[in-house]
């Protein structure tokens, strides 16, 4: 047994899904609530299951993957931001004709998908991983049967998708072509011998070309705005939040991995990345109605900056790549949240910013945790959002990217003028019909919870949690 | 006063207030604001009465290391000490110039101000590098929802163009933050202040700064976010935003632009003069054809603080005392000025200066106070202005001629406006009914301008008690500048004096 303990949270999540998706089977709708705690009960276990082994044995399967600190310190940011998708879909489903009870059990799928991503040490575990995540995840999209555009949410998530992880693929087998070793610590290896070769260098450029679709970073963005909107708002929480962590995480073990060696063969492509990324959903974002869109444009923004730590190529470059994400989840996950409360009188959906007009003087509490999420995805202070910038910021600088470094905080303030409007429409635009009353006392109490979190109390977190990243931060390199 | 953390309660008392207003009537609000800024008033005025001029450079030290680098220092000197109670003073006459004309929102727009109080004192008293960027850029937030909530016609045009513009400052600052902390291997503003920072890299940290405070300030050219700010801003915002906030520009150059790049400082002399040269002239002019009050005055405000950046680039003691008492003097004749407009706001909702005309025949009082707040303005011997006035133009003197020339037109343009300004509001024939018909100050009015303008002639009459606890922190600021400043281009040679040699024995005592 001693050998299944590191991965004793996959266990946990693997056996749970298959046996929830017997009962979802069987117990039909009725059983739908049931199956949604038993999942979350399940994510809260594997994050439990996190502390011991899985945390420090080390590379284990032969080398396939490892059970390291900094992939436990991603799945105990991704196995939580699961589970609030899950209650985010609390009283979503039910009014469609969905089978609820199969959400959770993709959801866990997905999770377990991830938490292979985020340990694998190897091409092939990594390219498992993401296909588990992205499998379910392209259900996810298009689980709304009778949704035209959640259909084609899904839909174009899959084509694209499958594109990426062919590119992702090719890339792969040009690696392995040239340097004999799917295994990351060869890969170094082969990457340290002197200059890479043309075909490793092919082989580079190919397989981060995979990854920046996954994270959505520009230029490999254009499907997420598209998915993020049709999807389902719960699914879109999780797509935002999770699987995007579980991929920065990767590209940043692949990058300082297998690819230490060839850091400056990579840090053009990320550099360029990260820029881009923060410039284009900057400056996109600002002609979007839709507060699904403009979420979309933020995350691909948030990516960015945190690629600006990873460009720095360092253990605090990666650290900061860590707390920026950990921050993100809560800051994204919250705005979601508050994007599932705007719902019109009859408790239909609304996913207009227009909407949200007067909503300071309709809902004052609702109005300010949103403020606060905003004015903290923004990275202004004394908002929590602007520390885990700093850092990122911070990283850049002390490997000398002084240039980039100032290239990017340019970027915040493009960025931050269309969160602004956001708080422009809420606070100082004439009240709205007012919306629905949510009656989801656990989503409420998930809002307070992140939008406490991102609050100036949030730096009191900086001890204990950029202890945690550093470390975490430490064991890939 | 007892060894209690007097910076952390005045930071935290309109904090704690603030939070509690959002919970409570309108007002009650009122009421706490109020008293919580009062409260804060007192606690100001006592940590003057403490501070000792000649004991350590800083006092009321309070150091709680936190995570990542980064500590709860606080801690001032007299400069800070001086801009905390400049604060102090003007907040209770902020919340009571709303307690009428704010009717909607009260209790959120109260938590706004104890919030923006908190921030501002945070900014002035604290001594960690990062800890100081927090409180200076969390004020953005309240003044911008202050201005987009509870501002004019325009108001969100406004609210943007100040939160980007300022912003867009202070990020860059933020880089060269991380470059001084990385390099120098602290934090500590103090430290800071001491360390000598190559002079290459000095040039880009000064931009980087400048960059931040020169919006703050603001200077030619990029004040153009100011006079919107100011008139759409209400009241009592635009009363904060001139007496207080754009001190923090001022307060910046001090803490952190001269001390920690003096090299860097004395290499853009000639652009912080040039700028401010420009400033002073063209900003009076522009002044000078406005038809709107409250932009008349926010203009004037850009001119003003061309002295305060004539001062302090002289690099000399007069120059940087003079530009402190520029800041405090303009802090409460501006603020005074912008409750005045406040005034007759009120009664006709109007600022264009053509609605009224002849009001010292139907509001006296009022008519005495602006007179006052007016020359105090213009710089007239005997109000607080004067000094400061005078000071930095000897200050500038020593270093150029020119600039000191083109600086001293500021002052005519200056008396021009203002002057012209009084004459068409108070003077002349009653052009209008409904101005005509206007009360004279309520109790409430006076209350809140009288304080001012015992301010504005105490701070005339005896500077002493404004110059004395700055005057040590001052001379080590001049003393550390003195490797890098300016020598002055006006050749000055010593006199051969008289022949009496013997006359040395009677005048020795002073």
């Amino acid at each position: 047994m001693d050998r299944f303990a590191p991965i004793l949270p996959e266990m946990i999540l693997t056996v749970g899904a298959v046996v929830l998706m017997m009962a979802a089977a069987f117990s039909g709708r009725r059983g739908a609530g049931l199956v949604s705690w038993l999942a979350v009960a399940l994510l809260i276990g594997a994050t439990v299951a996190l502390i011991g082994p899985p945390s420090h044995a080390g590379a284990i399967f032969d080398g396939l993957i490892a059970a390291d600190l900094f992939a436990s310190f991603g799945k105990a940011v991704m196995f939580p931001a699961a589970a609030v998708a899950i209650i985010a879909a609390h009283g979503w489903f039910e009014r469609g004709p969905e089978h609820a009870a199969e959400y959770p059990v993709l959801i866990l799928l997905s999770a377990v998908g991830m938490s292979v991503m985020v340990s694998s040490t190897s091409l092939v575990s990594l390219y498992v991983g993401l296909e588990l995540q992205s499998l379910a995840a392209y259900v996810l999209a298009s689980y709304r049967q009778r949704d035209e555009r959640s259909a084609e949410a899904g839909l174009k998530y899959f084509v694209l998708g499958a594109l990426a992880s062919g590119i992702l693929l090719y890339g792969i087998s040009l690696l392995y072509g040239f340097t004999g070793t799917m295994n990351f610590t060869g890969l170094a290896a082969a990457f340290g011998r002197g200059a890479p070769t043309l075909g490793m260098l092919f082989g580079l450029v190919f397989l981060l070309a995979g990854l920046a679709f996954k994270i959505s970073a520009v230029p490999f963005h254009m499907w997420t705005p598209d998915v993020y909107e049709g999807a389902p708002t719960p699914v879109t929480a999780f797509f935002a939040s999770a699987p995007k962590v579980a991929a920065v995480l990767l590209a940043t073990r692949v990058c300082m991995e297998a690819l230490g060696p060839a850091t400056d063969a990579w840090r053009q492509i990320v550099i360029f990345a990260a820029l881009a990324s923060i410039f284009l959903g900057a400056i996109a974002a600002f002609g979007q109605s839709n507060i699904k869109r403009l979420l979309a444009y933020s995350s691909i923004n948030n990516v960015g900056f945190a690629l600006i730590g990873l460009a720095a190529g360092t253990p605090q470059g990666a650290s900061s790549v860590l707390f920026y994400m950990a921050v993100y989840v809560v800051m994204t996950l919250g705005a979601f949240l508050c994007v599932l409360w705007m719902r019109d009188a009859d408790g239909e959906p609304v996913e207009d910013i227009a909407s949200l007009s007067g909503l300071s003087q309709t809902r004052p509490a609702f109005a300010a945790a949103f403020a606060i999420f905003m004015f903290s995805l923004a990275g202004i202070p004394p908002l929590f959002g602007f520390w885990p910038k700093l850092l990122v910021f911070n990283a850049a600088v002390a490997n000398g990217y002084v240039a980039l470094a100032v290239a990017g905080i340019l970027g915040t303030v493009i960025g931050a003028y269309y969160y602004l409007r956001i708080v422009k429409v809420m606070y100082m635009d004439a009240p709205d019909a007012p919306y629905a009353r949510a009656r989801e006392p656990m989503q409420g109490a998930l809002i307070f919870l992140a939008a406490v979190a991102v609050s100036p109390l949030g730096y009191l977190l900086i001890g204990p949690l950029g202890g945690i990243t550093d470390r975490a931060a430490l064991s890939i390199f | 006063m007892t060894d209690l953390p007097w910076l952390s309660i005045l930071i935290a008392l309109p904090l704690a207030a603030g939070v509690l207003c959002l919970f409570v009537g309108a007002n009650t609000a009122r009421w706490i604001a109020l008293l919580a800024t009062l409260a804060c008033l007192e606690i100001a005025i006592d940590l003057w009465v403490t501070f000792d001029p000649a004991g350590p450079r800083w006092q009321f030290v309070e150091k709680l290391p936190l995570a990542g680098g980064i500590n709860w220092a606080l801690g001032i000197d007299g400069i800070a000490l001086l801009l905390i109670v400049l604060t102090a003073f003007l907040m209770p006459i902020c919340i009571g110039a709303s307690w009428r004309a704010i009717e909607k929102r009260v209790p959120e727009y109260m938590a706004y101000f104890l919030l923006m109080e908190a921030l501002i004192f945070g900014s002035f008293a604290a001594q960690d590098l990062f800890l100081f960027y927090i409180f200076f850029e969390g004020g953005l937030i309240p003044m911008y929802l202050i201005i987009g909530v509870w501002g004019g016609a325009e108001r969100i045009k406004a609210s943007y163009k100040f939160f980007l513009y300022t912003l867009l400052g202070s990020v860059l600052m933020l880089i060269a933050m991380l470059y001084m902390a990385r390099t120098a291997g602290t934090t500590s503003i103090p430290q800071l202040m001491a360390y000598d920072f190559a002079p290459e890299a000095q040039k880009w940290l000064w931009l980087a700064f400048f960059a931040s405070f020169a919006v703050k300030m603001p200077m030619w050219p990029v004040h153009t976010w100011l006079p919107d700010a100011h008139v759409q801003a209400p009241t009592a915002g635009s009363v904060i935003l001139a007496g207080v906030l754009l001190k923090l520009g001022g307060y910046g150059f001090i803490r952190f632009s001269l001390p920690m790049f003096p090299e860097g400082s004395a290499m853009f002399i000639p652009l912080v003069f040039a700028l401010s040269g420009i400033a002073v002239v063209y900003t009076s002019l522009v002044a000078l054809v406005q038809r709107d009050m409250k932009k008349l005055i926010a203009y004037s405000s850009v001119a003003h603080m061309a002295f305060v950046t004539f001062g302090l680039f002289a690099m000399n003691r007069q120059g940087i005392e003079g530009a402190m008492m520029v800041m405090l003097g303009h802090g409460l004749v501006s603020g005074a000025l912008f409750l005045c407009v406040g005034v007759v706001y009120d009664r006709l909702h109007t600022r264009e200066i053509d609605r009224y005309g002849g009001l010292s025949d139907n509001m006296p009082g009022y008519a005495l106070l602006f007179m006052l707040f007016t020359m105090a303005s213009v710089g007239l011997p005997g109000t607080s202005n004067f000094v400061g006035e005078f000071l930095s133009l000897v200050g500038t003197y020593a270093v150029s001629t020119w600039a000191a020339i083109v600086a001293t037109t500021g002052i005519i343009l200056g008396a021009a406006y203002m002057l012209w300004l009084y004459w068409r509001i108070c003077f002349g024939t009653q052009r209008n009914a409904d101005a005509a018909a206007m009360a004279d100050l309520s109790v409430r009015e006076w209350w809140l301008l009288a304080p001012i303008a015992l301010g504005v002639l105490w701070m005339g009459i005896y500077p002493e008690s404004f110059m004395r606890p700055m005057r040590n922190d001052v001379g080590l600021l001049v003393e550390r500048l003195e490797r890098a400043a300016p020598k002055g281009d006006s050749k000055l040679t010593l006199g051969e004096g008289a022949a009496h040699v013997e006359g040395e024995h009677h005048g020795g005592g002073h």
